[in-house]
């Protein structure tokens, strides 16, 4: 099958990949860039598990194919923060209890970072409605909501 | 320990540190060198003969290295089991038939007939295409009370349709009957649903260089690991299973999944190999919720005091056996609900169709009743003229009194009455509609599920704790964490006792090789069983650096406290030891520094069984909910504006979990009141994805209000009761109740689709109150 290479921007690292061209973003990050935090929970995008940002906006991975990603920044839960300097997000994450089986937090986080870099001041039901096409399974949403809106309200002061 | 900690708080936990990071690596995630992918392919009928399998042209294509089918497999048709270790036999049949790959015939679309591997995901697809399987249909049987009929067609061969058959009697329904002053008599129904976690199921396995079959599996049963054996023929040493963290469970792991197909395969190739579900081939093939038509009659006095229940439930439970015993057995005991009842009859029966396989989900065979039972009491109350509040009040069991159902004597605290009052107070008042045709209405529910595994099983857990020479802390458990915070309690529990920060403790989990067996992560199990066999073990460690630190200090033991990783006499922490010094005295002296527990849970035979009377379960958890729901006259459509829980959950370990896990429960509970749904005709699955299978969104939850009550009177480790799958229990009939109380309709049928609520009320006014029912497909 007929492959391009495509040079793409994952998490502030510069990355040339061969894709062919029915090959979607999630399953290049996945399989060809060890980006395994990007989660595929039905690559149908019904779920937001693959969500990552592409130029500054949160899409799903799974609807995007490789080759629009191509001369672009993609940033997934691995580069939004560390260990050592994690995203506020992410420490409100763990503060609020907002992560149970964990696998729709990566998509989860880098939707509500995205949505943050561009509405810092969000009240909760534009959070509510930011997060709509994220599925959680497990907490019911209302931790998920409430860590989001600590870091809006902190960044609003 | 008078002062706690570490209990009680609500702690970030470790795991959640490592999942906001992208670290943690789940099923799909972990990959090996030289790794093959692994497909199945699907049963393409609900039921049919297969008439012959022709596998050549997929073994052709190149990069294909292995194809099986049924008679490539040692031991095709194996016991289902679900980690127990405890054989149960008796006069009721538990034990169900599970084949691996379907041979003569399949049985529900979704079977797998046979399995390929291959050097990619894409060439193993192709070759699972190639496969020619020649099907002659059938008409097989759908709906349980059709499958129950005489003329029935037989889902598995040479076998009626009857998997299970209970009855239980209590006094004297008749007499109960002709005592009341109102009697009312419904049909209900409850329909598949999906566990839908957002993780697919995944597992990765070869063989080790020792030998071993290694299976990496996203589970909630590591102990299939004999399951896994028994159907390849080899010994259960020959095979090991690892549960990494899972991306949710809800039941619907606890079933064996990928883990037999993907050892075949690695035996066959002897290479590793991969095989990852599709959002499809999950919904397709795993098991689901089981649909019970529920027939109550259930009477009561002018006072409100019920006297008497008959009931009679029958679960579809698809086409092979799995758990639906014990899921009916959990039904018929909870069938009557939290409540004194001195006349029951009930009568269960479980039935095989053509569908997907129902088996395990949240709430396990006490959820189904308890959307009947609670409509019951709405309904009675509703008669009476009393508030659905009083005559609730009026006939909760309290302590020491008996299960109407099975006769088990509650020996715990129940805290009915406030969890129900509490609820309700915090829904509050009415909120006023938003527009004149939305009318608003609220409901309560209440109810009870045992946490623990049937006493029959004699189930048991296994913990080790261990303090290293620096004073931090081992724990190893064979636990799965499928995201409720199994290991991280594990962790709390042992730097409670240890005097040792959080931090300072790592748990090592969900490996049958290497960590001590623990059991499944079902049945609200875990923090009871493993919770307790830490606090055991770690309670043990303690004494023995506490009787070392007493000889280095010159004083009783008894005097002693540990906290910070220090050592000292109560009342003067001036003077200590660190917590290491004296490990390390331990360790120079030959005191060993680890511990393994094992705790038993209470133990039964079930040869002692005639009905299923007598104690069933270690203990239950009590709760209720209340809802406040918007409903659109015009269109059906149902908002629920409130939703509060609360119950008593003995002690919360971690707070924030707590919350997490009632919180949670409240959304899965909504989503089977109000969208879930797999939807089936004639066998075929209609919604084969999350976008026709509709999961609640943020969009349409409400803040949960959750209240915890804490009575401390649990058989967890500091007085905690389980509480996974019991705050799941009464949300269904809650929403239903505020559904009726809004717009004068009982919705019989879940889920209350706006279609069905719009019938309802177009009925509402043809039809005089002569008892309702679901409409019979």
């Amino acid at each position: 099958m007929k492959t391009y290479e495509i040079e793409l921007n994952l998490n502030c690292e510069s990355c040339k990949v061969e894709v062919t061209a029915q090959e979607t973003l999630l399953e290049v990050l996945r399989k060809k860039l060890n980006a395994t935090e990007v989660k595929n929970g039905c690559a149908k995008g019904d779920c937001g598990a693959c969500a990552v940002i592409l130029d500054g906006m949160a899409v799903n991975s799974c609807l995007t194919l490789a080759l629009q990603a191509d001369g672009k920044e993609v940033v997934t839960v691995k580069g939004i923060g560390t260990e050592e300097e994690p995203h506020p997000l992410q420490e409100s994450f763990v503060e609020h209890g907002a992560v149970q089986c964990g696998f729709c937090t990566p998509g989860m986080l880098v939707t509500a970072r995205s949505f943050l870099d561009r509405h810092p001041t969000s009240s909760r039901e534009e959070i509510r409605q930011a997060i709509s096409g994220n599925l959680c399974r497990c907490t019911g949403y209302k931790k998920i909501i409430d860590a989001i809106e600590k870091v809006a309200e902190t960044k609003d002061k | 320990m008078k002062e706690l900690n570490i209990i009680g708080k609500s702690i970030g936990r470790h795991d959640a540190k490592d999942k906001v990071l992208g670290m943690t690596k789940y099923a799909d995630d972990f990959s090996m060198p030289g790794m093959l992918y692994g497909k199945a392919l699907w049963s393409k009928y609900p039921a049919a003969n297969i008439l012959s399998i022709n596998t050549s042209k997929a073994f052709a294509l190149p990069g294909v290295k292995a194809v099986l089918t049924a008679k490539d497999v040692p031991n095709n048709e194996i016991v289902t089991r679900m980690g127990q270790t405890h054989k149960v036999k008796g006069i009721f049949s538990f034990e169900g038939l599970y084949r691996v790959l379907a041979d003569k015939r399949v049985h529900f679309l979704g079977e797998a007939v046979a399995l390929v591997a291959a050097e990619t995901e894409e060439i193993a697809e192709e070759a699972r295409d190639l496969i020619e399987v020649q099907y002659e249909p059938l008409p097989g049987v759908f709906n349980e009370l059709e499958a129950l009929k005489p003329e029935a067609f037989w889902v598995q061969e040479g076998t009626d349709n009857t998997v299970t058959h209970y009855y239980l009697t209590r006094g004297d329904v008749e007499k109960g009957f002709g005592e009341s002053d109102v009697i009312v008599e419904n049909a209900y129904h409850v329909p598949f649903v999906d566990t839908a976690y957002i993780e697919p199921e995944s597992g990765v396995a070869w063989v080790d260089d020792n030998g071993v079959i290694t299976i990496r599996v996203a589970t909630q049963v590591i102990e299939h690991f004999r399951d896994v054996a028994e159907a390849l023929g080899i010994n259960h040493n020959r095979v090991r299973v690892i549960a990494p963290y899972i991306g949710g469970g809800f039941g619907g792991k606890e079933d064996v999944t990928v883990e037999i197909y993907l050892a075949l395969l690695a035996q066959k190739t002897r290479r590793p190999v991969k095989m990852t579900w599709t959002r499809e081939e999950s919904i397709l093939s795993h098991c689901k919720r089981h649909p019970f038509a529920m027939f109550y009659k259930t009477a009561a006095k002018k006072d409100g005091r019920l006297t008497a229940l008959q009931v009679k439930l029958v679960a579809n439970g698809g086409a092979y056996v799995t758990l639906t015993p014990w899921v009916l057995l959990y039904a018929l005991a909870d069938a009557a609900g939290p409540y004194r009842i001195p006349n029951v009859k009930a009568e269960g029966l479980g039935v095989l169709t053509n569908n997907t396989f129902a088996s395990a989900n949240r709430g396990f065979g006490g959820i189904q009743p308890c959307f009947a039972y609670e409509s019951q009491m709405d309904e009675l109350a509703k008669r009476l003229g009393m508030e659905p509040l009083e005559i609730r009040r009026i006939n909760y069991i309290e302590k020491g009194e008996t299960l109407s159902t099975t006769g088990q004597i509650i020996e715990t605290h129940v805290a009915l009455p406030q969890t129900a009052e509490k609820a309700w107070e915090a829904v509050g008042e009415k909120s006023s509609p938003c527009s004149a045709n939305t009318k608003i209405g609220r409901g309560v529910a209440s109810g009870m599920i045992g946490y623990g595994r049937l006493i029959v099983l004699h189930d048991t857990s296994r913990a080790s704790v261990q303090v290293e020479l620096d004073g931090s802390v081992v724990v190893r458990s064979g636990i799965q964490d499928i995201g409720g915070g199994q290991a991280s309690s594990l962790c709390q529990i042992a730097a409670e006792v240890l005097g040792v920060p959080y931090e300072d403790v790592r748990i090592y989990f969900g490996d049958t090789a290497q960590t001590p067996l623990a059991g499944t992560t079902t049945a609200t199990r875990q923090l009871y069983m493993s919770g307790n066999a830490t606090l055991n073990a770690a309670k043990e460690v303690r004494k023995r650096l506490l009787t070392k630190a007493g000889e280095m200090m010159e004083t009783g033991t008894e005097d002693l406290e540990i906290r910070d990783k220090k050592i000292f006499v109560k009342g003067s922490p001036g003077t200590s030891l660190s917590l290491a010094v004296v490990a390390k005295a331990c360790a120079s002296d030959g005191i060993p520094l680890s511990h393994e527990a094992l705790f038993k849970g209470p133990f039964r035979d079930v040869t002692e069984f005639k009905t299923l009377e007598g104690k069933l379960f270690p203990d239950f958890t009590f709760g209720s909910i209340a809802a406040e729901v918007a409903v659109d006259e015009d269109t059906g459509k149902v908002e629920v504006l409130k939703l509060a829980s609360c119950f008593d959950v003995g002690k919360a370990i971690n707070r924030a979990s707590v919350e997490g896990q009632m919180e949670g429960a409240a959304i899965y509970g909504m989503g089977y009141a109000l969208s879930e749904e797999v939807m089936v005709e004639n066998g075929y699955t209609l919604s084969p994805s999350l976008s026709e299978y509709l999961l609640p969104t943020s969009l349409d939850v409400p803040d949960v209000k959750t209240i915890i009550l804490e009575s401390g009177t649990g058989l967890g480790p500091f007085g905690a009761k389980g509480i996974g799958e019991p705050a799941l229990c009464p949300v269904a009939p809650a929403i239903v109740n505020a559904i009726q109380d809004a717009v004068g309709v009982r919705i019989y049928e879940l889920p209350a689709t706006p279609e069905r609520i719009l019938m309802a009320m177009q009925r509402r006014n043809v039809q005089e109150n002569k008892g309702g029912h679901f409409e019979v497909k």
